[in-house]
């Protein structure tokens, strides 16, 4: 115990304790984090139960009957794969007004999205969830990809899908953490700000290059750590902050008097 | 050059010295260097000896970083992907590093803590020469212009100053009419565009139909040319100017357009370049109908004739006219009606 | 120099070991031994701040090595081929050969990832010293006479800094750079009458043109650091021809050099200096990755992607084109367009910021009359006006260079991009104008804390009663050193103005300029501490009265009789 006690008072101490806890809770995380479920088949009771749902979680803002209100669109003619979306990543319900709606920890569990958006899509023809195989990365060519991405997405994704900004407060979110299928949707379904990019402008088959290319980001940087993949500014500020600073700590040392 | 002895600094230099002890002097006068102070290393034997190990440790140490960066060579062969480039990229790094640091902080440690710190005085010299220099470099100058007769030959002169300033452009002539190309600026006011030519997609080429497009797209248009055309060196030029964003609305949206009629069925057309200074524009807000350039943020109403709504650009981006034709395909109906891209002076001409 | 003939050489000591037989040899092809005698023990003063020229200098050198590495793998074409590289993303796709040649030193050659890392990241260092360095001259006054001229050399080496940078960071022929060459042609295309020609000449024709990546190759591997090479060489040459300047100090003065012998100490120190620096960038290159181009992609005029921005050293140019309101376009008499919404950020604002760097030596020259030399620094603090406008100057590049950082802020701090740009419009005009303001007043408090150290000394924190009941607090009278330190600087007056008319009442030529330099004189120095002199610091004693306890050895302080002492931390 004593010797316990000892290292308790080690300088090192709180670090380690830090690191500790950040490794334990990150475990905890991934042995209870929701995994994308399969896609469940539509029946007449999940409508029933997504109806429900709607009634009780989104009806205020867009209407009984999904029809729209003055302060949420309509959602008939969205698709399952916009509800989907919108709800798998926490935007909807949407928690309060600002200038877009955030991501945030998801509110309904996976079977009550899929509720959800079999009740939207009966309302309407739309978009539906894509397939597991549609969204699959090893399938993709990320060659393609990366082409389609540089014209169609980086703008306000950034060249690797670190996120950017949009006027007046909003932004293009990164797209780091995003899963493969809320990348798909959000393409298919143009969110908020973002513009539609259906099939006949970027094929299924473009959608998964896009797929493969931001797949393949997850590997990191071939040239060491990305600093965020920001680009010159924060490379600027890291060559200031780190390279400039030991440079002239390293002045400080050699004119300094020796003791 | 004399060693500095600090009880009797060599160099006294007070503006005024004090007369008496009444009258004080107008400025303080010079202590002189203050004393040398001696490092542990100059009176403890042991101090030295141990630097000394630690110089050489360093040294040391270099020689092994050195000797990393070479096994890191040959060993690690980068494979061409990401993770091998990143390994390779950091064994090489860190023994280069090594080798370097070892190096720098031994050579560092040593100066300061084994060389002599006595501290030494140089004088100056005013920077000007004395006059006597002055006088001879004068008279040299003199003689040379009395020899070369120049200040008596005003035509030879002239006739020098002339060749001189002449013979440039010998040089500058040929090299400014080659280096612009044919020179033909008017090459602005032209693009790929005219009537018929079919809107396709950037960068694989396919064409559009109206109906390809819901309400809320964005395409990014290229126009339709044959794909040998667009793997040849003269592609990326033509390509610069002829880009084009094409959005559906809803029609009841449009506020107002460039030219009656230029837009089908709520598809309108805007050249990609932005008026300020030339980036792509491509940030397009579905709900605000907004468009925004990433580089400087002017910001483009997209539903009122691309009007500017914020930001360093004053022109709308110049508006593409489209229509479609038998098979469907959207095509344009003529070209710009004005040179895309930033300002110029002559733009309006 | 040397007049000695062989006969005469042939009478000293004949040299035995390998060394001095090596130095004999070269002395008598090249009489070495005179820079020797000059230079081996020529002294330099010591300080830390000397060493940030240094840190360009050696990251100047890294460059040049890492430069070589590049140039010997790069093709500088803009000719189209198929990358066949194994990287996923960019494998089999069409490109130049610039962009596939760099792709290549990234991805096949060993050590290039490396190199080209080390290389950038040495350009962002070399920069970042050169105005670390730059300020350092400026807030202690190195400029001054006679170093007026190597100031310029030291700007126009900046300039040229910013020419390397800028030419090299678009050679890649990535998206990213082929943007920041579109916004230049831009801003060629908004210079009036000659604008569309200019753009031409840069490109040889239309954007992007076949001939821009080989043209700023012979820029950015030949011209540019030529030029940079043989300014610092002359930057150099005169360092050493003017013998470096000194901190002020006791017994050092205008007229010496008070420091260490170049061999062995600055060898050692420079020498070390160097390998710390290229092993701190070493360092860096190996572990952080700066322009992955093979993620923006080759050039292609559609795609642009968000952070769209050039290396920080350019940035302050990006922030002036962005906080610039469009309605500054105008169409002149006859239907020709004036961008004054490009011209007046790209050109004019540089163009200001510029002129001052360079005129400011000459311009306090100007308003102080001093035409003597100065080869001790000053305290920034002795010279609050010149301190002002520096810091004033810095803000306005800081705030410029924030401004086209602003949609990085946006995401990062969740504010509206649009709102940003309107805070940095306003700040841009206030920012420089407080900052001046506060840091005039901070230095003649500092200046005034100084007079009051010197008459005063230092708190000792020992409170002592007298019989009368009076306490007072024993004040340590500074060291001499400590003491000229802070006396030893002049405060300039503002230049006398002579009178408008001479004696017969005629009014004199230049009277209207010789008023405005007056004005200016005085906005420089009207406000100034006058450094303590020994009478003001005899009469601050004897008004207290307590000159025995003031006294160094309190000891001896004729304490009077039941007077208690309180030995107290304050």
């Amino acid at each position: 115990m004593k010797a316990l006690a000892a290292r308790r008072h080690h300088r090192a101490a709180p670090v380690v304790l830090l690191l500790l806890a950040l490794l334990v809770t990150g475990g905890v995380y991934a042995a209870f984090a929701p995994s994308p479920a399969e896609a469940a088949t539509t029946s007449t009771s999940d409508i029933q139960t997504g109806k429900e749902l709607f009634q009780a979680n989104c009806a205020t803002c867009h209407g009984p009957a999904a029809e729209g209100t003055a302060n949420a669109p309509s959602l008939v003619g969205v698709g399952a794969a916009a509800v989907d979306f919108q709800v798998s990543t926490g935007r909807m319900p949407m928690a309060m007004d600002g200038p877009q709606a955030q991501a945030k920890p998801r509110q309904m569990n996976e079977a009550q999205t899929q509720a959800l958006a079999a009740y939207v899509a009966s309302l309407g023809a739309g978009p539906a969830i894509p397939t597991d195989e549609m969204v699959d990365p090893s399938k993709g060519d990320p060659a393609n990809g990366m082409a389609l991405f540089r014209t169609n997405c980086a703008m306000c994704h950034n060249a690797v899908g670190a996120g950017g900004a949009l006027s007046e407060g909003k932004f293009a979110p990164s797209l780091m953490q995003t899963s493969n299928r809320n990348i798909y949707q959000a393409m298919l379904t143009g969110p908020q700000s973002m513009p539609v990019f259906n099939d006949a402008n970027i094929t299924p088959e473009g959608k998964r290059d896009i797929i493969a290319f931001l797949d393949q980001q997850h590997q990191g940087s071939a040239g060491g750590l990305d600093l965020g993949s920001l680009g010159p500014v924060s490379e600027g500020l890291w060559a200031w902050v780190v390279g400039l600073a030991i440079m002239i700590g390293g002045a400080i040392w050699i004119g300094a008097k020796s003791s | 050059m004399s060693e500095n002895h600090p009880t009797n600094p060599s160099t006294e230099v007070g503006h005024a010295h004090g007369a008496g002890e009444l009258v004080h002097p107008e400025r303080f006068a010079d202590p002189g260097v203050p004393a040398h102070k001696h490092r542990l290393t100059d009176t403890d034997p042991k101090a030295a000896k141990r630097a000394e190990r630690i110089i050489i440790l360093l040294f040391g140490i270099s020689a092994l970083g050195t000797i990393g960066t070479l096994v890191a060579y040959f060993a690690v062969r980068p494979d061409g992907t990401t993770p091998g480039v990143r390994t390779s990229t950091i064994l090489l790094g860190i023994g280069l590093a090594v080798s370097l640091l070892g190096i720098g902080f031994a050579a560092i440690h040593w100066a300061k803590a084994l060389m002599s710190n006595h501290e030494y005085i140089d004088e100056r010299h005013p920077i000007e020469s004395s006059p006597e220099v002055r006088e001879v470099a004068v008279v040299a100058l003199q003689q040379g212009v009395e020899d070369s007769g120049i200040a008596r030959r005003g035509v030879l002169k002239g006739a020098m100053v002339g060749a001189l300033a002449l013979f440039p452009l010998t040089v500058a002539v040929p090299l400014i009419s080659s280096v612009g190309g044919d020179w033909n600026v008017s090459k602005f006011r032209h693009t790929l565009w005219k009537k018929g030519v079919r809107l396709a997609t950037d960068p694989e080429g396919r064409p559009l139909k109206a109906a390809d497009l819901t309400v809320g797209s964005v395409a990014h248009i290229i126009p339709d040319v044959p794909a040998s055309f667009r793997q040849s060196e003269e592609w990326i030029s033509e390509k610069a100017k002829a880009i084009v964003l094409l959005v559906r609305l809803n029609p009841e949206d449009i506020r107002s357009e460039q030219r009656k009629g230029a837009s089908y069925d709520g598809i309108v057309a805007y050249s990609k370049v932005c008026t300020h200074v030339g980036c792509p524009v491509a940030l397009y807000e579905q709900q605000t109908h907004h468009l925004l350039c990433p580089c400087h943020q002017s910001t483009f109403d997209i539903a009122d004739g691309a009007k500017v709504v914020f930001g360093p650009a004053r022109r709308p981006l110049p508006q593409l006219p489209i229509t479609v034709d038998d098979e469907g395909y959207l095509v344009a109906e003529d070209d710009f009606s004005e040179p895309v891209g930033p300002s110029y002076w002559e733009r309006l001409k | 120099m040397s007049t000695a003939t062989p006969a005469q050489t042939k009478k000293n000591a004949e040299p035995t070991t390998p060394a001095g037989k090596a130095a004999d040899y070269l002395d008598q092809r090249t009489s070495i031994g005179v820079a020797v005698k000059e230079f081996a023990r020529k002294i330099f003063p010591d300080h830390w701040s000397f060493m940030l020229g240094e840190i360009a200098l050696f990251s100047f050198v890294v460059l040049l090595i890492t430069g070589v590495f590049l140039a010997l793998f790069f093709q500088p074409s803009m000719a189209l081929v198929t990358w066949e590289g194994k990287l996923p993303q960019l494998h089999g796709q069409l490109m130049s050969a610039a962009f596939a040649s760099t792709l290549d030193i990234s991805f096949s050659v060993r050590g290039g990832l490396l190199m080209r890392q080390i290389h950038h990241w040495s350009a962002l260092i070399f920069m970042a010293a050169i105005v670390v360095h730059m300020m350092r001259v400026f807030f202690t006054g190195a400029f001054r006479k006679p170093r007026e001229l190597n100031w310029l050399v030291g700007a126009t080496l900046m300039i040229l800094g910013l020419a390397a940078g800028f030419s090299g960071y678009s050679l890649p022929d990535d998206v990213l750079s082929g943007n920041g060459l579109r916004i230049a042609d831009g801003v060629v295309l908004s210079i009036p009458i000659i604008g569309s020609y200019m753009s031409y000449f840069l490109f040889g024709g239309e954007f992007p043109g076949e001939h821009i990546i080989a043209r700023l190759f012979t820029v950015h591997i030949l011209l540019v650091p030529g030029l940079i090479l043989a300014l610092v060489g002359l930057h150099l040459f005169l360092m050493v021809l003017h013998k470096h300047t000194q901190y002020p100090g006791g017994g050092r003065t205008d007229k010496n050099v008070v420091g260490f012998p170049a061999f062995p100490v600055y060898v050692a120190k420079m020498g070390g200096n160097f390998f710390f620096i290229f092993g701190v960038l070493a360092l860096m290159g190996a572990t952080m990755a700066i322009n992955t181009v093979w993620n923006y992609g080759p050039f292609d005029p559609s795609p642009v992607s968000a952070g769209a921005q050039p290396d920080w050293y350019m940035l302050f140019l990006e922030g002036a084109l962005r906080l610039m309101p469009g309605q500054a376009e105008i169409v002149t008499w006859g239907g020709y367009t004036l961008s004054l919404n490009v011209l007046v950020p790209a050109v004019i604002v540089p163009g200001i910021l510029f002129t001052f760097l360079l005129a400011y030596p000459f311009l306090e020259a100007k308003v102080t009359g001093d035409h003597r030399e100065h080869h001790v620094l000053d305290r920034p603090r002795n010279v609050p006006t010149r301190t002002g406008l520096g810091v004033a100057f810095l803000t306005a590049f800081i705030i410029l260079a924030l401004a086209g950082s602003n949609d990085l802020i946006a995401t990062h701090f969740h504010l509206s991009i649009n709102e940003i740009t309107w805070i940095f419009r306003v700040l841009i005009f206030l920012g420089p104008w407080f900052a001046f303001w506060v840091t005039k007043r901070l230095c003649l408090g500092l200046q005034r804390k100084d007079r009051e150290l010197v008459l005063h000394g230092h708190e000792s924190g020992r409170i002592v009663r007298f019989a009368s009941g009076e306490y007072i607090e024993v004040h340590t009278p500074l060291d001499e050193q400590e003491r000229w330190l802070r006396v030893n600087y002049e405060a300039h007056k503002p230049l006398e103005l002579a009178p408008a008319a001479d004696s017969r009442g005629v009014k004199r030529k230049g009277y209207s300029t010789e008023k405005r330099w007056h004005r200016l004189s005085r906005f420089f120095f009207e406000d100034r501490i006058e450094p303590v002199t020994p009478a003001e610091l005899a009469a601050a004693h004897g008004a207290h009265g307590h000159e025995a306890i003031e006294a160094q050895h309190d000891e001896h302080a004729a304490l009077p009789a039941g007077a208690q002492r309180a030995d107290q931390e304050r």
